[in-house]
């Protein structure tokens, strides 16, 4: 790429699109918008046909001295690579999905979701440790507006809790940060993720950074933030929540937790996997009892996420990478899922699953879409979900079959709490005559789901193209971990190889010679 | 040194001395007309003294080069950056209040006089280092301080505001005095540096009582916990102009004020002031925050808010280093632009009939009747709060990392905790002003000096602010050397 600064100018693009839409008219505004996350959808494709696959660790690095403290400096690996890909791909979808659902103040709803996909992009981009925290806690200001301006009945409730819940867990992450600036004399994320810090203080720091990853994923029980985020935000504030701004945990979790602190996060692995087998088990169960479509699948965003943590903190490749992989599948999927709901939102304005009914009669294309998606989120294979899950369990089986057995459970229930959804939506008798009255998938609706579409499939059969950019990162962060990895309850070994074919029978002890002795 | 020297280094204050005295005169004989005139000439001797500090601040000067009078004055880049903040903030002050009282036909040309002679009190505290050069520039900025809290006087809420100041300012200043008696007694002298030297080794029970009565008083000036109970009755009824001036200038003098004592005069017994400081600070912090959370009335909530953040830098007091010191700079200068912000974004909100706008039912829905005000105060409210990408984060983060450098992590992880009850308050301020439905009150128009302050505050405390941020680091670097020529 040359010295072309690409991943200034995708922090740059949105930000500038969003001070446009605040002086622009609503149509101006979503045509402003649609282009510029269309041009930095453009600009993620080309940071991933260039990205030299095997090449540095680090790539398109930026760094400029404009700040006192800390340094501008991006760059990024395949793990931050993918995650941006997300973020631009997901962008145009929720532009397109408040094209026609948001109304009033335009503008400034537009601009607040420009905000947000720069600071996103910030975030997965930043090599400094304070840049990053920058970006990072800055996504609350346009997610809260979002939630509290365009939000349903409770929003105002609901943007509190959400703004409070992730202050309070991010703070105490920055007294760490600056421990570890002090302590190590670097902000550089690189070299710092090199930097062996004092097992003791490692503990302290794990806690501190947990304290905000952990409600940022978020992970029982520090979760109840989401549901109400979730129901309250308008659709493309959901999928954006769950497509992205949830991704920020495990990202920070994969960048931060396990390399800067190996020692203290085998020996707190304890504390993941106990909450993570909570989550499972309760928010699906949970989950199995929703009358709130968006509330439902907010819920089994949990699940899935307690999967993704497990994963990463089985010291492995296999669940390091299943981790990756759950993290963008799900942020495909349940992002697709909300959109689903929104369509139908849109069109009899509740959320209540007991309104709708047997849409697969007068919505087929509709229901196609939504069938794919739940198979997708249940983990059903040639979906994303599938591989996913499937390699992050692989790896925790390693670990502690315990967990494996207990984290299973929630393909099982996943598959019960999202089947009942669709037969209740989809399936049996049209129960209400305005849901049987309401029409099938529009052109724009389709542009937003036929994409989203593609990938779940894309990645549920070919994962190599996903898992192909991260191979080199996750290596090295296995490497880097392999000194604290525990030791695991499975003790896989391999059984010792037969030399004969598996059927071959045994030669009797009296042969057919010796039966003539008789 | 001789004399002529020391008149050169205390220029900005015979400046100062001379515009006021000549100002005295023009509004004696020009009367209310000559008002917009007198401020006009007051904003210029400002700035005019502003200019004479360039060469201190540039060079970084400090050292037996800049003590005047025998070391009654220190003129170097401590006191210097301190003064520029203060004459920036008082700047800011003039070129707003006219208008503010133009409305109610209140504009006299005392209020100028009046603002200019705080101001060299100010000078006076923050270059001060003799026990009675702080109490003569502490004492002239109070007296012209309790005048201009009484400023609208047919008005009773400003009247009780200007009497309950002055009751109390005088309580904390007879508070101080005693202390400084206390000191005098024990350790025979009334210069910082003989009080330095006297305080080395075992200090004896003399002089801890007075410099516990010094801290003491100097609390009540930046309104600390636990003397900050005039703050939200003195900020209320005083006129928004006098609240604005007195939440930004002062605060800033009376801190560096603060600084310099603890750390020059008591800088060799750190450990005796250090715990008082660190409840304070704590205390201001959790008392601001909830202080605010009940306020229907934004001044009163932005006096919790003054309260509130005086904690915050009380933390870079705390840390008693040069970093500290210089971070507790630059959260001042921060500080200064979101205050001065915030109030002339509450002078500008007031009804087409001159009533003004003072409470949360007055501003709902602001955003749609003034959608560039209420987005400048939301940059305001989510600055003071410290959330990044705004300027104010900057200030908070400087403060806890010299606490974390100096060994305070726990005092720096209780703060940021405490930070966060804070935020609600704040945030309930853009609630009110975005999400909520509009209140049926319309909203005057502003004037173009009010909007100029008011965007270029709103620039400063902008993620483009960070920009500023070397300057910030640079200056408060100079400052802080200035406070530990010692080891």
């Amino acid at each position: 790429m040359g010295g072309f600064p690409i991943l200034s100018a995708m922090l740059a693009v949105p930000l500038l699109a969003a001070i446009a839409c605040l002086f622009l008219s609503a149509p101006q505004a979503r045509l402003t918008a649609l282009a510029a996350t269309l041009v930095n959808l453009g600009l993620g494709i080309v940071l991933w046909v260039n990205y030299e696959i095997g090449g540095p660790q680090w790539q398109f690095t930026e760094r400029a001295d404009l700040f006192a403290g800390f340094t501008y400096a991006l760059g990024i690996d395949g793990i931050a690579l993918l995650l941006i890909v997300l973020s631009v791909f997901l962008m145009p979808i929720c532009i397109l999905a408040s094209w026609e659902a948001i109304q009033k103040r335009v503008g400034e709803y537009m601009a607040a979701f420009l905000v947000m996909e720069t600071l996103m992009i910030g975030v997965f981009a930043a090599q400094d440790l304070f840049l990053f925290y920058i970006m990072f806690e800055a996504g609350l200001i346009p997610m809260y507006l979002i939630i509290g301006i365009w939000g349903g009945q409770d929003r105002i409730y609901a943007s509190y809790k959400f703004f409070l819940y992730t202050l309070l867990g991010s703070m105490l992450m920055l007294v760490a940060m600056l421990w570890m600036a002090n302590e190590a004399g670097t902000t550089d994320i690189p070299t710092l993720m090199q930097y062996d810090f004092a097992p003791e203080a490692q503990i302290w720091l794990w806690l501190a950074f947990f304290a905000s990853f952990a409600v940022k994923m978020p992970m029982w029980p520090v979760h109840t933030w989401l549901p109400d985020a979730h129901v309250q935000a308008p659709t493309a504030g959901s999928v954006i929540l769950a497509g992205v701004l949830l991704k920020m945990g495990g990202y920070g979790f994969i960048r931060f937790s396990l390399p800067m602190f190996p020692e203290a996060s085998a020996q707190l692995a304890w504390l993941i996997f106990a909450l993570s087998m909570v989550a499972v088990v309760v928010t699906s169960l949970i989950a199995l009892v929703q009358h709130d479509m968006k509330k439902l699948i907010a819920y089994s965003s949990v699940a899935h996420m307690a999967i993704v943590t497990v994963g990463l903190f089985a010291f492995n490749v296999q669940g390091l990478e299943g981790a990756m992989i759950v993290m963008l599948s799900h942020g495909l999927v349940s992002g697709a899922l909300f959109l689903c709901v929104g369509v139908i939102y849109d069109r009899l304005h509740t959320r209540e699953i007991a309104r709708y009914g047997g849409l697969s009669i007068n919505m087929p294309k509709y229901a196609l879409f939504f069938l794919l998606f739940t198979m997708a989120s249940i983990g059903l294979p040639g979906t994303s979900g599938f591989v996913g899950e499937f390699l992050s369990l692989a790896g925790i089986y390693q670990v502690s079959s315990w967990v494996a057995l207990v984290c299973a459970t929630g393909i099982i229930l996943g598959a019960a709490y999202m089947l009942y959804l669709y037969w209740r939506v989809a399936y049996g008798e049209q129960r209400n005559a305005d849901a049987a009255r309401m029409p099938d998938l529009n052109v724009r609706e389709w542009a937003m789901l036929a994409p989203i579409a593609a990938a779940v499939l894309w990645m549920g059969v070919y994962p190599e193209s996903f898992l192909a950019p991260m191979r080199h990162d996750i290596a090295a962060l296995e490497a880097r971990i392999a000194r604290a990895a525990p030791e695991g309850d499975a003790r896989l070994l391999a059984g010792e190889a037969r030399s004969e074919a598996a059927n071959a029978v045994a030669p009797l002890p009296h042969d057919a010679g010796e039966e003539g002795a008789h | 040194m001789d004399m002529s020297a020391s008149f050169a280094l205390i220029a900005p204050e015979l400046v100062l001395a001379a515009f006021s005295l000549l100002l005295v005169l023009a509004s004696a004989w020009g009367g209310d007309r000559a008002a917009r005139t007198v401020s006009i000439i007051a904003v210029v001797g400002l700035f005019a003294a502003g200019m004479l500090l360039f060469p201190v601040l540039h060079l970084g000067k400090v050292g037996p080069e800049t003590w005047a009078f025998g070391d009654l004055i220190r003129a170097d880049a401590f006191g210097a950056a301190a003064k520029a903040l203060i004459y920036l903030a008082a700047i800011g002050c003039l070129v707003v209040a006219p208008h503010w009282f133009g409305r109610i036909g209140a504009m006299k040309p005392e209020f100028a006089v009046l603002v200019l002679l705080a101001t060299l009190g100010m000078s006076l505290m923050v270059s001060a280092s003799d026990l009675l050069t702080l109490y003569l520039g502490l004492e002239l900025n109070s007296l012209a301080a309790y005048v201009l809290a009484a400023y609208l006087r047919n008005d009773s809420r400003s009247a009780e505001a200007g009497l309950k100041y002055f009751v109390l300012g005088a309580l904390a200043s007879g508070i101080l005095l005693y202390g400084m008696s206390l000191i005098y007694g024990f350790a025979g002298t009334t210069s910082f540096a003989g009080i330095r030297e006297a305080m080395t080794g075992p200090m004896s029970n003399g002089l801890l009582f007075g410099l516990i009565f010094v801290l003491a008083g100097l609390a009540f000036k930046i309104s600390a916990v636990p003397f900050h109970m005039w703050t939200p009755d003195v900020y209320e009824g005083a006129p928004t102009p006098v609240t604005t001036f007195f939440a930004t200038a002062p605060k800033v003098a009376a801190v560096a004020l603060t600084a310099r004592v603890a750390l020059d005069a008591f800088g060799g017994q750190v450990d005796a002031w250090r715990q008082v400081v660190i409840f304070a600070a704590l205390a201001s912090i959790v008392v601001g925050a909830l202080g605010a959370i009940g306020q229907n009335n934004l001044k009163r909530l932005l006096a919790y808010s003054s309260i509130n953040n005086v904690g915050f830098i009380l933390i870079g007091l705390a840390a008693a280093s040069a970093a500290g010191a210089s971070a507790m700079f630059v959260y001042l200068a921060i500080y200064v632009a979101m205050t001065l912000g915030s109030f002339v974004a509450l002078m500008m909100l007031h009804a087409p009939d001159g009533r003004a706008l003072e409470t949360f039912d007055d501003i709902a829905g602001l955003s749609t009747k003034r959608p560039a005000l209420a987005w400048c105060l939301l940059a305001q409210m989510f600055s003071l709060a410290g959330i990044p990408p705004l300027l104010g984060f900057w200030g908070k983060f400087v403060v806890f990392q010299a606490a974390v450098q100096a060994g305070l992590v726990v005092l720096a992880a209780i703060g940021v905790a405490a930070s966060v009850i804070g935020a609600f308050y704040y945030i309930k301020f853009v609630k009110v002003m975005f999400f909520d439905t509009a209140s049926d009150t319309a909203v005057a128009d502003s004037t173009r000096a009010q909007w100029a302050v008011l965007a270029l505050t709103t620039l400063i405390v902008s993620p483009l602010g960070y920009l500023l941020n070397r300057s910030f680091a640079d200056l408060g670097d100079k400052a802080a050397s200035a406070l530990f020529l010692l080891p």
